[in-house]
């Protein structure tokens, strides 16, 4: 037996995105906002971020989290832990689990804000040997911050962007030596100071253009295998290995509601006011875009409350949006759908996502061969780290046209 | 560790993971706790007063080639036949189909495809049908291309035509060697885990000492069902009856998410080099991709390779191109136990008071049952004289299947115990009681892995991002609380 209820807002994940656009959706008076999350405690990643980079004065992720649960409360949304979305029972209608038994919650408007995940060393078809002592950032994280495990003693991190060098300071904390960081990209994609002070102040060292090619070991994790794009090939001994980055949307209910996914981010198709291709659906944080920093979601989410609060007081919806496509190096672009009539997405920026770097490369957006928008970016574009666009052009899409495309040349434009 | 005294009064169970072993004599010793030697020691657990041990080098149970294979129910239809192994499927296949039904082994029925890309292999299913047929198999027939497109929307383009073998099945290959050892210990079978075999001394003529990595232990029989290494343990014996040579299957499994792309078991057409690549549901509800067949001469060589990741790609890309977009939950690879010679290895040898139960390659999970009774047979015809077999009580082991209602959906279960309802690992929807209950039960884990194959916790697509460090956590404290 499920007990029934209804709500009038229902926010799927209590993380940043989700609690932001409770807070705002509660203090605009749009009637009974639930946010729930399957997690013991709301707050979403930036619990296990005990480092700075969240806020003003180095506001460390728990306290960031923090601000936003109390924000959420005192705004008069019903905050619920430890509940499971686990499928929808209609088009607006979901299904939980908790200690307290199952529900079905129906709601005028659903958010979807399930954050990402790191893949992990299987989905990155790592090959090897299966054994202990491999784990992600996330996991590493919690094991360090919430369970005081014992981790090991020497550990590779594979990758180079900003989480790669969180993992790091992490492990430092925990007492664990860093053997090195490797990615496959030919230089480190953080800041320089960050880079600088792993390598000069921690004597860790960064291995560029090498891809781990074997995990080795029986039981414990006794070492990596590397390959340098050179082809030299090299033995690193070590008792633990972490896979940073390499974000991917935890969009498993928004497929299992048959939503329409853009196939770059992976996530749900969104237009600028975070309406997914179902009415009354709306996604919004790290599900659209693996990842963005917790305060540029934590704002996207305020305004994603400010759109649905519309929705509910006028009932709009798109009939028809014009979706946006990326062409290599660019993987993917968000929002990605246009909607004519409204055009400027909240926030008035896209964001962008390339696989490569690609230095102060011309970005050409066209609509059927027409150009609707020609730049140099401002600064070279760089791997696994979001950069935005203003979108001014998106008003230029015709609402009868072809797909957008978004092309990054490399070289002189013509 | 679990460690509660042998032989309690009244009939306890034993399960040891440490420690010396019992100063007692067994009538018999089962070497090797896969699923064959936990069948086998189910089958002798029903002899009332035989006083039995199962014990394995590893920590758990069916952590050797049992925890790693394609996890299909088989019908026997493309088996050599007359040969032992057909029957021992064939049987089999009816025996554990029926046992699954009663002890909640998750099974589906989904039926399988042998989908003929080419002219060469449409012309070869007749002679697969009439293969079948000789095996006892009539169920299958050959179906056209349509057919093959209407029951299989999602295949890559080029089918030219399909046998239908509708009795395969998917079954889950942990909960089926967890039950059997279960029941056997349950039943007084004792249960010696992290415990080698590295020597056999006969001590006189109707006594084995064996020597293990915790002591002597000493038995009447033996019985040899040590897997991949069940040649080296025949030599011991002074047998050179066969050598394993290794041959490895690597295997991708694909997200849940993918799980609505295919519908049955989608076998290649065997040729010259072997069964080939198969797609395949599991009843966790992922889809299976693979295996490989490499000769190897390592028996512990259980890692991945990137050209073996890429072959399994290749493959997959022609029979479900949609596949390959999804996302990656797993790699792993199996080493079956083939041998030189082309059937089961099953011999007595009334003299040494021993029986090897070898060469059982590729279809092991599914003729489990059938070897068993064929093993019980054989000891009691070397003299063993077995006491007849009685009723074992019968077991309920808990659901892990998708296609049957799992803990969290179950309001009645939930609200007896709010545990069922507390969510920990989310990829797998596994509980805090399910997790509580496989620490605590006959069997409990020795690993995080035997956790994984009694739960599924941390077995999915995250593989621990989540839930990693609580499912960690829970295990340790489990541990402690056990001791
Ligand atoms: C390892 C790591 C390190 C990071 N470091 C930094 C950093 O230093 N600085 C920075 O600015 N950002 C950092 N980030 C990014 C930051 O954490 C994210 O930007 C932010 O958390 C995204 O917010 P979100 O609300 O979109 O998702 P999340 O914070 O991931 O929240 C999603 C929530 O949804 C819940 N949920 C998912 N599915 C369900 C379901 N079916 N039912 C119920 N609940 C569900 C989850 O439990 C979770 O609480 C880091 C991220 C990671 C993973
Ligand atoms: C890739 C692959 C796919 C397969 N697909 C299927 C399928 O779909 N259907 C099917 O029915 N079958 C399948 N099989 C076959 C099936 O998995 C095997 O036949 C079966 O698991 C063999 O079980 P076992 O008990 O003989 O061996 P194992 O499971 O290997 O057990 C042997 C045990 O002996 C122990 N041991 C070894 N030496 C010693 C010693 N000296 N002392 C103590 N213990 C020792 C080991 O630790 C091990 O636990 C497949 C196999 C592979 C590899």
């Amino acid at each position: 037996m499920r007990r029934e209820r209804i709500v009038d807002v229902l926010v799927v994940g209590a993380g940043p995105a989700g609690l932001a656009a409770a807070a705002v959706l509660a203090s605009l008076g749009a009637g009974e906002i639930e946010v729930l999350d399957r997690e013991p405690r709301a707050g979403g990643m930036p619990r296990h971020c005990h480092h700075g980079g969240f806020g003003p004065l180095g506001l460390e992720g728990p306290g960031f989290a923090e601000r936003w649960v109390r924000a959420a409360e005192r705004s008069g949304a019903v905050l619920r832990t430890g509940v499971t979305v686990t499928n929808w029972a209609g088009p607006l209608t979901l299904d939980t689990t908790s200690p307290r038994g199952l529900e079905r919650i129906t709601a005028r408007a659903v958010v979807l804000a399930t954050g990402a995940r790191e893949r992990p060393r299987a989905a990155r078809l790592v090959p090897g040997a299966r054994p202990a002592g491999v784990l992600t950032t996330g996991e590493f994280l919690r094991a360090v911050h919430v369970h005081r495990q014992r981790v090991g003693t020497r550990a590779v991190v594979v990758g180079a962007e900003s989480v790669s060098f969180a993992a790091l300071d992490a492990l430092r904390l925990a007492g664990v030596d860093v053997a090195a960081l490797v990615t496959e990209h030919p230089r480190h994609q953080t800041s320089p100071v960050r880079a600088l002070d792993a390598r000069l102040r921690r004597g860790v060292p960064l291995l560029t253009g090498a891809t781990v090619t074997e995990l080795l070991g029986r039981g414990r994790v006794s070492g990596v295998r590397l390959a340098h794009r050179d082809g030299r090939t090299a033995h690193v001994p070590c008792d633990t290995v972490v896979f940073t980055g390499d974000f991917v949307p935890e969009h498993e209910l928004a497929r299992r509601g048959g939503l329409l996914l853009d196939p770059g981010t992976r996530g749900p198709a969104i237009d600028g006011a975070f309406r997914t291709a179902r009415r009354g659906v709306f996604a919004v944080g790290n599900l659209l875009h693996a990842v963005e920093p917790a305060r540029a979601v934590a704002r996207e989410g305020a305004a994603a409350g400010t759109a649905v609060r519309r929705y509910l007081a006028d009932g709009d919806w798109p009939s028809a949006s014009v979706p946006l496509r990326v062409a290599a190096p660019l993987v993917w672009v968000a929002p990605n759908l246009v909607t004519p009539d409204e055009p400027l997405p909240y926030g008035g920026r896209f964001a962008l996502r390339t696989a490569e770097f690609v230095g102060r490369a011309p970005l050409v957006i066209t609509q059927d061969g027409r150009t609707l928008h020609h730049a140099r970016l401002p600064r070279p574009p760089v791997p696994n780290r979001p950069f935005h666009i203003g979108g001014e052009w998106a008003a230029r899409v015709r609402a009868d046209g072809g797909p957008v495309r978004v092309d990054l040349f490399e070289g002189a434009p013509g | 560790m679990t460690s509660i005294p042998p032989f309690p009064p009244g009939g306890g169970t034993t399960v040891t993971r440490g420690g010396a072993l019992p100063d007692v004599t067994y009538d018999v010793t089962v070497v090797g706790a896969g699923v064959v030697g936990c069948a086998i020691a189910r089958e002798l657990a029903a002899r009332p007063g035989l006083r039995v041990a199962l014990v394995d080098a590893s920590n758990d149970v069916g952590d050797g080639t049992s925890k790693a294979n394609t996890a299909i129910l088989h019908t026997g239809f493309d088996a050599v036949p007359g040969s032992l192994e057909a029957r021992l499927v064939r049987e089999g296949s009816r025996l554990l189909a029926a046992y699954a039904a009663g002890s909640g082994i998750p099974v589906e029925p989904v039926g399988a495809l042998l989908v003929a890309w080419d002219q060469e292999q449409l012309d070869a299913l007749p002679a697969l049908l009439a293969k079948a047929e000789r095996n006892g198999y009539d169920a299958a027939r050959i179906i056209g291309p349509e057919e093959v497109r209407t029951r299989e929307p999602h295949l890559g383009p080029g089918a030219l035509g399909a046998l239908d073998v509708p009795g395969e099945s998917v079954i889950c290959p942990w909960t089926t060697v967890l039950a059997y050892a279960t029941q056997a210990v349950r039943a007084g079978v004792d249960l010696h885990l992290n415990c080698r075999v590295n020597t056999v001394d006969p001590s006189d003529d109707d006594l084995h000492v064996l020597g293990t990595e915790r002591g002597a232990l000493r038995t009447r029989w033996l019985v040899n069902a040590a897997g991949l290494h069940a040649d080296t343990v025949d030599r011991l014996l002074g047998h050179h009856d066969f050598t394993v040579t290794p041959r490895r299957g690597q295997l991708i499994v694909y997200d849940k998410l993918a799980r609505d792309l295919v519908r049955h078991i989608l076998l290649p057409v065997p040729t010259a080099l072997g069964k080939g690549v198969l797609v395949a549901p599991t009843v966790y509800g992922n889809v299976l991709l693979g295996p490989t067949a490499e000769d190897l001469d390592d028996k512990s060589a259980t890692g991945s390779t990137a050209e073996g990741i890429a072959t399994l790609r290749e493959k997959g890309r022609r029979i479900l191109p949609e596949l390959l977009d999804e996302e990656v939950t797993a790699v792993y690879a199996g080493l079956r136990a083939a041998t030189e010679h082309d059937d089961y290895r099953i011999r007595a040898d009334p003299g040494r008071r021993a029986l090897t139960v070898g060469g059982i390659r590729s279809t092991g999970l599914t003729a489990s049952l059938a070897i068993a009774a064929y093993a019980a047979e054989l000891l009691d015809d070397a003299g063993a004289d077995l006491p007849a077999a009685g009723a074992l009580p019968p077991v309920r082991m808990p659901n892990l299947g998708e296609a049957f209602p799992r803990p969290y959906q179950r309001a009645d279960l939930i609200a007896a115990d709010p545990a069922y309802g507390t969510v920990v690992c989310h990829c797998e929807r596994v509980t805090r009681g399910e997790i509580r209950d496989a620490l605590s039960a006959t069997v409990p884990p020795g690993s995080l892995e035997g956790l994984r194959r009694r739960t599924r916790a941390r077995g999915g697509r995250c593989q621990g991002f989540h839930c990693g460090a609580d499912v960690r956590e829970l295990f340790e404290r489990g541990a402690e609380l056990r001791d």
